[in-house]
């Protein structure tokens, strides 16, 4: 899947996040994200690895798309896709 | 510039400038992207509805599981049926090799696990003390994770066995192929976001094509869209990064680096096209200990007694990933091949064009995809 989920950091313990997606929470690896990355930040998300620490001003942007999608028809491939990135891993 | 979404004004206008661009350059165009998501993007929205009909917008090779070959699979199956437990992501596990999927080793009493992240895949490993194989598929952004797991240290019990695909050179074997009207490429913007939009400038010189990285919001899209045509129009060849907000010329060095201790490229086939230089990735002989390929003995010859389907021969699976054929041109497309009971990769895979076509019920019109007339 090439679209990596946006989420916001709530803690961080050396080189692993967890990071909440719209209420669900989940552990996310900071091995390969190339900013330091706190709680508070929004990172993006791909197969359980942070890609990129997204800048603030860019975040309302970011979001707005996911947010469409995922109150939208679950049957939809890209929610789909979406979706079981949100739900893969709990913590 | 943001963009913002739904934002039908804007949207009109870029459709507006998209159809001027292409009536100014006065024959049929045809565009590239290589990615799942954008394919996902431009069907959920209908955005070909809104093309002009001389521009052809197609889906290559940017589906990691259509693009994982047969005998890839056969060494997955082959080692899960040898008894060791096999760690792949979600779709994998239904996508047919010479001799069925992991999915019909599994109901044989396989082990096969669907894993969304290969860190669960080494937890797995910690959890037993018989084999776990990482059955690694996915192209760069993804091939990132497994190195960075196998950097952070495994457990002895894990080994790695690589299908990673890196997608550069296989835009290269598109743009050469002798049928290949594509005179503009859409590049996967979170991709990107890992290996900066540099990547491209070498391609982009050779091949003299126009190359924009693009988001997925249909408004990142159609914006994408209007400047390759522009591109196109002037005859420019450059890289243009559409989605600054999360790519940078450079991308993150931290990943590639990762990347590049790890894998190395060597020359492979993606299923449908007979072979991509540089285009798969091996881990490098300092990680032969996690290697599968050389840790087990893996023998695929014993699938092969079994024929194919007829079905199976009248795939197109292959000429849709390359980019010359659609979905709609298959023989088998919402009839013998559907979701439930899929006979190509392309349609088990949620980023695959026939499933794309399939959920969203097709596509208006497409305009022709193979050999358009100048």
């Amino acid at each position: 899947m090439c679209l990596g989920v946006p989420g916001r950091v709530v803690e961080v313990d050396d080189l692993i996040a967890v990071v909440d997606f719209w209420g669900v929470k989940r552990r996310v690896r900071l091995d390969i994200v190339d900013q330091p990355v706190a709680p508070g930040d929004y990172v993006l998300n791909h197969v359980g690895f942070a890609i990129r620490r997204i800048p603030p001003e860019d975040i309302a942007t970011t979001l707005s798309l996911y947010e469409q999608l995922l109150q939208g028809n679950d049957a939809d491939l890209m929610a789909a896709d979406v979706a079981s990135e949100i739900h893969g891993t709990r913590v | 510039m943001a963009l913002e979404f739904r934002d039908p004004v804007r949207a009109n206008a870029l459709v507006a400038a998209i159809a001027r661009t292409v009536a100014q350059i006065g024959r049929t165009v045809s565009v590239m992207h290589v990615c799942g998501s954008h394919e996902q993007a431009i069907a959920r929205f209908g955005l070909r509805a809104s093309f002009p009909a001389n521009l052809n917008v197609i889906m290559g090779p940017g589906c990691p599981v259509c693009i994982t070959d047969q005998p890839e699979i056969d060494e997955a199956v082959a080692l899960a049926q040898a008894g060791v437990h096999i760690a792949t992501y979600g779709d994998m596990v239904r996508v047919p090799g010479t001799a069925g999927s992991l999915a019909d080793a599994q109901a044989r009493g396989a082990r096969v696990h669907t894993v969304y992240s290969v860190a669960q895949a080494v937890d797995l490993a910690r959890g037993t003390s018989e084999q776990v194989v990482f059955f690694a598929t996915g192209f760069e952004t993804t091939a990132v994770a497994t190195a960075a797991v196998v950097l952070a240290g495994v457990p002895d019990n894990f080994s790695v066995l690589s299908a990673h695909k890196y997608i550069p050179p296989v835009m290269e074997i598109v743009a050469e192929m002798p049928d290949s009207r594509v005179e503009g490429f859409l590049a996967a913007g979170h991709a990107a976001t890992i290996t900066g939009s540099a990547v491209f400038e070498r391609f982009v010189q050779r091949h003299q094509v126009p190359v924009v990285v693009a988001g997925f919001e249909p408004l990142d899209i159609l914006a994408a869209l209007a400047r390759l045509a522009e591109l196109i129009r002037q005859r420019t060849p450059i890289v243009v990064n559409m989605f600054p907000r999360c790519v940078t010329e450079a991308g993150n060095t931290r990943a590639q680096t990762q990347l590049w201790q790890v894998f190395q490229t060597i020359g492979g086939r993606w299923r449908g096209i007979a072979h991509v230089p540089n285009g798969n990735l091996r881990l490098r002989d300092d990680w032969a200990h996690l290697d599968a390929r050389r840790r087990f003995t893996i023998d695929t010859a014993a699938l092969w007694d079994h024929a194919p389907s007829t079905f199976v021969r009248q795939c197109i699976c292959g000429n849709i990933m390359a980019g010359i054929a659609s979905p709609s041109d298959c023989p088998l497309f919402g009839g013998a091949c559907v979701p439930d009971t899929p006979v190509g990769a392309c349609m088990v895979s949620t980023e695959g064009a026939c499933r794309i076509w399939h959920e969203y019920g097709g596509v208006p019109q497409l305009g022709g995809v193979s050999c358009p007339l100048s």
